[in-house]
């Protein structure tokens, strides 16, 4: 099965894909989706990613839900910033704070999360000094972001490494 | 558009606020783009629009359709999913593209670039 299908968990998200994409499980999508996850499974062999393997699914979703729920929050937060009057601009600034994480994966994510997240803006990674520089909309709560991004690391720690 | 007109009020109202939110949402995304004084401070803005308010639209979508044709429709998920994972990438290479030229211009507001641990002290 490793042979047909080097990396399982993306040839079944492209089978799912397709199969949404298509909104039908006739036979002929579903034959279809299989040959193109089979195809394109074999392409990443070329790519080389480095692969790591998903544990504990519970933590995931705990772990995606605790994401979300920041995501709300940040929207809320940072259309108050946007919304304030003129007189009173928002402070914004830069900070680093020391991640140590070796998972190509695991970094991605983070800087996804983090970006995605409105209010903090991954700029650069160190990875000699393992310090990653980031812009916040609300410099004030530096110590808040701080820990958030310990607690993104954290739980990344325990789900990929 | 008629087909609307089969909406269920109760469907119809939720499907009115998740959109108006989201419009709101992706309204504010776009002012703050407008307001927000430096480059960087603009970086934030945009991904308001983009996990709001795409979210809250494609919910709408989602009910709305799922009511009318009395099925499960699952298919926005993917336009969310795809808009939350490339959004940051444009972002970040936007970021890292002005603090570069920030950098070679050396203005004072930008943090320096880390210098390599293998040589502390050297000046």
């Amino acid at each position: 099965m490793r042979a047909w299908y080097p990396y399982p968990l993306f040839s079944i998200a492209l089978f799912l894909m397709w199969l949404l994409l298509n909104q039908s499980v006739a036979p002929g999508s579903i034959v279809l989706s299989l040959f193109l996850s089979t195809l394109l499974g074999w392409v990443m062999v070329k790519l080389q990613p480095s692969q790591s393997r998903l544990r504990r699914l519970g933590l995931m979703a705990g772990f995606a839900l605790a994401v979300a729920a920041d995501i709300i929050r940040s929207n809320v937060a940072v259309a108050r910033i946007i919304l304030r009057p003129r007189g009173k601009p928002a402070n914004t600034g830069f900070m680093t704070v020391d991640v140590d994480l070796e998972n190509e994966n695991a970094l991605a994510l983070l800087a996804c999360i983090l970006t995605a997240t409105p209010g903090t803006a991954w700029l650069e990674y160190d990875r000699r000094q393992k310090s990653l520089l980031l812009h916040v909309l609300d410099i004030d709560n530096e110590d808040l972001w701080r820990r958030t991004v310990k607690r993104y690391e954290a739980g990344l720690k325990e789900i990929l490494e | 558009m008629n087909h609307l007109t089969d909406l269920p009020p109760w469907a119809a109202i939720l499907v009115c606020g998740l959109l108006l939110l989201g419009a709101a949402m992706t309204l504010i995304g776009s002012l703050g783009l407008l307001r927000l004084p430096s480059f960087y401070d603009r970086l934030h803005a945009p991904t308001i629009a983009t996990s709001g308010g795409t979210i809250l639209i494609c919910l709408a979508s989602m009910l709305c359709f799922a009511v009318l044709q009395s099925r499960w429709i699952f298919h926005e998920l993917l336009i969310i999913f795809f808009v939350t994972v490339t959004t940051p990438v444009t972002l970040m290479l936007l970021g890292q593209a002005a603090l570069y030229r920030d950098r070679v211009k050396e203005r004072s507001d930008v943090p320096r670039k880390p210098k390599p641990a293998a040589e502390p002290g050297s000046e």
